[in-house]
């Protein structure tokens, strides 16, 4: 990439840093130029995002549905996925996967749901009370 | 005598933490192509049947932690790294080094690395700073990224050094120990031996998907795609290949400018015109690369999807590849790096 090309499209970057890309000088050597971001992976990030938000929202329409429990929609909306929500429980998936069918989530004691409630950072009350 | 720690941005996290350590240890020809291609950062691999984000799993670069421990250890640099299992602990550690003047490498999740901006924060677990200071109850923090340095309280650096997932941190804290003094040979030595690892990894690892190879696979899934997938679930996978290729960290052209940068730099030590010819092959890769990540979000604009368009996107991969190849295999030919 020659120094003239680097892109500097405004992008998620914007008010957190600019990123350094290694680039050619009229010189035909290399140096560093500093860039607020490409058009290109700015839509590939916002695609990225979208497609959580609907699974967010689609998380949302199965909990109200009684089709899964809270757990499934703050799994969404925390974008974690199995292996992510194991580790930050202690949980196996496969209990993590009983623990989604809203007749079990019903019946899980304090304890259990606490370890789910300081995952995903919000209070024992909130997951329990959670309606979609 | 305590040195003051100096902040330096680099396009890597790894690379950054490595340059600005080392050069705090005194090594002050460090820089990040050098840390970088010592470390034979260069690499390309999808792992098969396995999705991070929803997408497929690919890398342009080395595993995690082996750009410092290689670059560390070509220059015979000793290294101290820890992990730990009880956050109290692991806190108690990183105070007596940074009480100690020690700036100290660590690695976090960025899932919850509150100055990252929202759209950035993944539960992705390979990112690398470096503490090097406390000041009233924050963490003084150099992040390689950033254009300043920041700061951090103990809850906040806690948290993400024990973010949890795959790669997770477990408190990991590095840092390097000067032992001897590093001589121009040496720098040489490691630089010749960064860019023979670097060729057996591109050329001679077997399994198909890493390396040149590696970047055929992919070509041949995405040929694909378009139908297994339907248009726009193929288009976030593209987009997951262009985010890896060309985000922040990666110095443009999956790290391809990066490895320019570095055997431009070779040259310097090692004269042999070699060098900076296959320099400009890597800069055209890293060309190509950018010109196929135009073509890639043509499909996720909705505006080039045909198969013919997925085609041309693996067609332009296999050219990638062919470059590579060809330049790694000269770098393999080179005599002075025998």
């Amino acid at each position: 990439m020659k120094k003239e090309e680097v892109p500097q499209d405004e992008s998620a970057l914007a008010n957190f840093t600019r990123e350094v890309c290694y680039v050619k000088n009229a010189a035909g050597r290399y140096e560093t130029v500093l860039s607020k971001g490409w058009e290109v992976k700015k839509l590939a990030l916002e695609n990225a995002w979208d497609e959580v938000h609907e699974r967010i929202e689609e998380a949302r329409e199965a909990v109200r549905n009684g089709e899964k429990s809270a757990i499934y929609y703050f799994m969404a909306l925390k974008i974690m996925d199995m292996p992510v929500m194991s580790d930050y429980t202690g949980f196996w998936p496969f209990v993590i996967r009983l623990h989604l069918r809203p007749a079990v989530f019903r019946r899980l004691g304090t304890k259990t749901l606490s370890r789910y409630a300081r995952a995903f950072e919000i209070s024992v009350e909130e997951l329990k009370n959670f309606k979609g | 005598m305590e040195k003051a720690f100096e902040h330096l941005q680099a396009a890597h996290c790894e690379n950054g933490v490595t340059t600005a350590l080392l050069r705090h240890q005194g090594l002050d020809f460090m820089t990040e192509p050098l840390a970088f291609g010592m470390g034979s950062g260069l690499f390309y691999i999808q792992i098969p049947f396995l999705t991070v984000n929803n997408g497929p799993a690919i890398s342009f670069r080395t595993m995690p932690g082996a750009i410092f421990s290689r670059t560390c250890k070509s220059l015979e640099v000793r290294i101290l790294r820890k992990r730990f299992s009880a956050e109290s602990t692991a806190e108690r550690y990183l105070d007596q080094l940074i009480a100690k003047g020690i700036p100290v490498g660590c690695q976090v999740g960025v899932f919850h690395l509150p100055y990252f901006p929202v759209e950035y924060r993944f539960h992705f677990n390979a990112h690398n700073l470096i503490v090097f200071g406390k000041e009233a109850d924050r963490y003084q923090v150099s992040d390689p990224v950033m254009e300043i340095t920041t700061t951090l309280t103990r809850d906040e650096l806690t948290k993400v050094r024990f973010a949890k997932g795959p790669l997770s941190p477990r408190g990991q804290a590095y840092f390097p120990v000067n032992t001897v003094p590093v001589t121009e040979d040496m720098i040489r030595m490691g630089i010749k031996r960064g860019i023979r690892r670097n060729v057996r990894d591109m050329l001679r690892i077997p399994g198909g998907f890493a390396g040149v190879q590696g970047i055929r696979y992919t070509a041949n899934r995405i040929r694909k795609w378009r139908e297994k997938l339907g248009v726009r679930k193929a288009g976030l996978f593209l987009g997951q290949i262009v985010r890896m290729q060309e985000e922040i960290g990666t110095g443009g052209g999956g790290f391809r400018f990066l490895y320019g940068a570095f055997l431009e730099e070779a040259f310097g030590y090692i004269p042999d015109e070699g060098l900076l010819r296959l320099s400009e092959e890597f800069t055209k890769a890293g060309d190509m690369w950018r010109a196929n990540a135009v073509k890639m979000a043509g499909v996720y604009r909705g505006r080039a999807t045909e198969q013919a368009d997925f085609d041309e996107i693996a067609d332009r991969m296999e050219a990638i590849r062919e470059v590579e190849k060809q330049a790694f295999r000269k770098l393999s030919e080179l005599k002075s790096l025998n």
